[in-house]
C-alpha cells in the first residue's frame, strides 16, 4: 500500500508542476502591458517601464516562471496588481467561504446520491429506477445557475422560505449561515447527484450479480447484512473515486454559483481577477483550485486503498 | 459495436444500419429527446421570423405580468418574453454544434494517432490531460476568452480546443481495444501504411463510441456556453440568448417578484440540455451494447 500511495503522490506532484506551467502560460496569454494596466492610460512611458522592471515582467518568460515558482514554494503568492495588497490576504477568506459552501453541498449530496443509487439498483429497471436515473441524468445536464434560478423562484420568491442571497449578515451564527447557503448548495447538489448516483447504482448492480452475493443469500444471511457486508463494501469503491473527481467540477460550479448569489468565494475572486487582468491573483487562484482538486484526488486514493484489501496488501499495483 | 473482420457486403451494411435506426425508433428516451431538440432546432432556424412579436422591439409596458398579449410577460425594456424565449435558441444552437464538431474532429485524429502508436507522445498527452482536468473547464475558458476577446468565433475555438483532448481519450480507449484484433495486423502485413490503417480500417469500427461521445459533448458544450454567457464571456447582447436574459434580469429576483423574466429562459435552457442528454442516453443504449 505504501508503494501505491507513494506512486500516487509522485504522480500528483508531476501533475502539479505541469499545472503550474499551464497556469503560468495561460496568464501570459492575457493581452495588455502589465505596467500600463496598473498605472492607467495617462501614466508616462518611463514610469510604466520602471514598474514593469520592478515587477520583473520585462524579463524572459522562463526567468519569470522560475521566480514565480520560487516565491510560491516559500508560500508567497505575490501582490494583487488590482488591489495592491497581498494575494493571500484576499484569497484566504475567499477560499474559506468557498470551502463552507462546498462542504455543505458535499454533506448533502454524498448520502443523498449514494442512497439514490442503492435504491435505483435494488429496484432495477422499474419505475423508481427510471425516475432516479433519468431524473439524475437530466439534473446533471442542466447548468447549475439554471437550476439555481428555478430553486430561487420556488423557495425564495413563491414560498419565501429561504433567502435569495448566500451571504449571511455579519456575525450570524452557524445555523443562519447554513440557512443562507442552502439554496446555492442545493443547486450544486442537483448537478452532482446524477453522477454519483449513477456510479453507485452500477457498483451495486455488479455486486448484486456477483457469486459471493448469491452464496451469501444461499447460506441464509438476511438481506440487510448481505447489503452491508457484501454488496456495499464492494459497490462503494468506485463511488469514492467519482466523488473525488467531482471536486474539480464543484469548484468550477462555484464560479457561476458564487456570481449568481453574489457570494465572496474563490470562484468570484478568480472571475474578477480575469476581468481585471489581475495576473498574480488569477494565477494564484487557479493554482489553488488545482491544488484543492489534486489533494481531494489523493485523499480519495488513500481512502480507496485503505478500503480495498487488494491494494492494502499490495496484491495489485 | 462488434469488430467486423471481413468487409461487409453493401446490402448487409445497409441492413445493419436500418436495424440500428429501428432500435432508435423504439427507444422512448431517444424519441422524447429528439422531439425536444427538434422543437428548439426549428425555433433556432426560423428565429425571430415566426415569433409573435419582435424579440428585440421595446414596448411601453415594462415588466408586465404574464397574461393575454404577453403570455410570458415583458422584461425591463418592455420586450415580449415569449418571443425572446423562442428566438433565444439561435445563438447557442449555432455555436455548440460547431464547437463540438471541432473537438470531435481534433479529438478523433489525436485519439487515433496516440492509440495506434502508443509510446512517449501517448504517455505525455495522458499526463497533460490529467493536469488540465484538475482545472474546471469554466476557469480555463474564462482565462482564454479574456485573452482572445469574447466573440462567437472565440467561443467555438476555446470550447473546441478544450474538448479535443477529452474526446481523444475516449477515442484512444476505443482504438486500444481494436488495434490488437486480427484485421489490424493483417492490414499491416498486407503492407498498408499507418494513416490508411488508422482512418480506413480502424476508424469505421470506432464510429459508435465517437457518435456517443459527440452527443455527450454537445450537451456539455451547451452547458459551458450557457455558463460563460451568464458570466458575460459568451454570447454578447443584444442577442435574445437565454443565459443572457437570465444574467440581465436575475438581480430582479432579490426583490421577490418579476420571476417571469428569468424563469422562462431558465426552463428553455433546461429543456434543451435535457433533450440533448436524452438523445445521448438513447444512442448510448443502442450503439454501445
Amino acid at each position: 500500500m505504501a508503494r501505491f500511495l507513494l506512486k500516487r503522490t509522485a504522480f500528483a506532484l508531476i501533475t502539479l508542476v505541469l499545472l503550474s506551467m499551464i497556469v503560468f502560460a495561460t496568464a501570459q496569454l492575457l493581452p495588455g502591458n502589465v505596467g500600463r494596466n496598473v498605472l492607467g492610460g495617462f501614466a508616462d512611458q518611463r514610469s510604466v517601464d520602471l514598474l514593469n522592471h520592478q515587477l520583473g515582467v520585462d524579463r524572459p518568460v522562463y526567468v519569470q516562471y522560475g521566480r514565480w515558482v520560487g516565491h510560491l514554494v516559500h508560500g508567497d503568492l505575490g501582490q494583487s496588481l488590482e488591489y495592491k495588497v497581498s494575494v493571500s490576504s484576499l484569497l484566504g477568506p475567499a477560499l474559506l467561504n468557498s470551502l463552507k459552501l462546498a462542504a455543505l453541498a458535499f454533506v448533502l449530496v454524498v448520502p443523498l446520491s449514494i442512497l439514490g443509487g442503492i435504491v435505483a439498483a435494488l429496484r432495477q429497471a422499474r419505475t423508481t429506477d427510471r425516475v432516479i436515473t433519468v431524473g439524475g441524468l437530466s439534473l446533471t445536464a442542466v447548468p447549475e445557475f439554471v437550476t439555481a434560478i428555478v430553486l430561487i423562484v420556488i423557495f425564495g420568491v413563491a414560498f419565501k422560505v429561504l433567502p435569495t442571497t448566500a451571504q449571511a449578515p455579519p456575525g450570524a451564527g452557524f445555523f443562519t449561515q447554513v440557512e443562507y447557503l442552502l439554496l446555492p448548495a442545493f443547486a450544486l447538489v442537483a448537478v452532482l447527484f446524477g453522477y454519483i448516483a449513477r456510479i453507485t447504482r452500477a457498483g451495486v448492480i455488479e455486486a448484486l450479480d456477483a457469486d459471493y452475493t448469491r452464496t451469501a443469500f444461499l447460506k441464509g444471511l438476511d438481506t440487510p447484512t448481505i447489503l452491508r457486508r457484501h454488496v456495499l463494501r464492494n459497490a462503494l469503491l468506485p463511488t469514492i473515486a467519482v466523488v473525488a473527481t467531482q471536486t474539480g467540477y464543484l469548484i468550477g460550479g462555484l464560479v457561476v454559483i458564487e456570481t449568481l448569489f453574489n457570494y465572496p468565494g474563490i470562484g468570484q475572486r478568480i472571475l474578477i481577477a480575469a476581468q481585471n487582468k489581475d495576473f498574480t491573483m488569477l494565477e494564484a487562484g487557479v493554482l489553488i483550485v488545482g491544488i484543492v482538486y489534486l489533494a481531494a484526488t489523493l485523499i480519495a486514493d488513500t481512502l480507496y486503498s485503505l478500503l480495498n484489501p487488494r491494494i492494502r496488501y499490495g496484491a495489485a499495483d | 459495436m462488434s469488430a467486423i473482420t471481413i468487409p461487409l457486403q453493401q446490402s448487409e451494411a445497409r441492413i445493419a444500419r436500418r436495424e440500428t435506426l429501428r432500435e432508435l425508433g423504439r427507444s422512448k428516451t431517444f424519441i422524447a429527446g429528439a422531439l425536444i431538440v427538434g422543437f428548439w432546432v426549428f425555433w433556432g432556424i426560423v428565429g425571430s421570423r415566426l415569433t409573435p412579436l419582435d424579440p428585440l422591439a421595446q414596448g411601453d409596458t415594462i415588466l408586465a405580468r404574464p397574461g393575454p398579449g404577453h403570455w410570458m410577460g415583458t422584461d425591463t425594456l418592455g420586450r415580449d418574453v415569449l418571443s425572446r424565449v423562442l428566438a433565444g435558441a439561435t445563438g447557442v444552437l449555432k455555436i455548440a454544434p460547431l464547437a463540438t464538431l471541432l473537438g470531435v474532429v481534433g479529438g478523433t485524429i489525436l485519439g487515433l494517432v496516440t492509440g495506434y502508436f502508443r509510446g512517449f507522445v501517448d504517455e505525455a498527452l495522458g499526463r497533460l490531460i490529467d493536469a488540465l482536468l484538475a482545472l474546471p473547464l469554466i476557469v480555463i475558458a474564462v482565462t482564454a476568452i479574456v485573452a482572445l476577446g469574447a466573440s462567437n468565433t472565440t467561443l467555438v475555438i476555446v470550447i473546441g480546443v478544450i474538448f479535443t483532448p477529452l474526446v481523444a481519450r475516449t477515442v484512444r480507449a476505443a482504438v486500444l481495444a481494436e488495434r490488437d484484433l486480427d484485421y489490424v495486423p493483417a492490414a499491416r502485413l498486407r503492407g498498408e501504411h499507418a494513416p490508411y490503417i488508422m482512418f480506413v480500417e480502424i476508424l469505421p469500427n470506432v464510429t459508435g463510441p465517437i457518435i456517443v461521445e459527440a452527443t455527450v459533448r454537445l450537451g456539455y458544450a451547451i452547458f459551458a456556453i450557457a455558463g460563460l454567457t451568464f458570466l458575460g464571456f459568451g454570447i454578447q447582447p443584444p442577442s435574445p440568448d437565454w443565459s443572457l436574459q437570465i444574467s440581465q434580469n436575475y438581480a430582479l429576483l432579490a426583490g421577490g417578484s418579476y420571476w417571469w423574466t428569468v424563469l422562462f429562459p431558465a426552463l428553455a435552457v433546461a429543456t434543451l440540455v435535457i433533450g440533448v442528454n436524452l438523445v445521448a442516453d438513447g444512442l448510448t443504449q443502442v450503439l454501445e451494447r
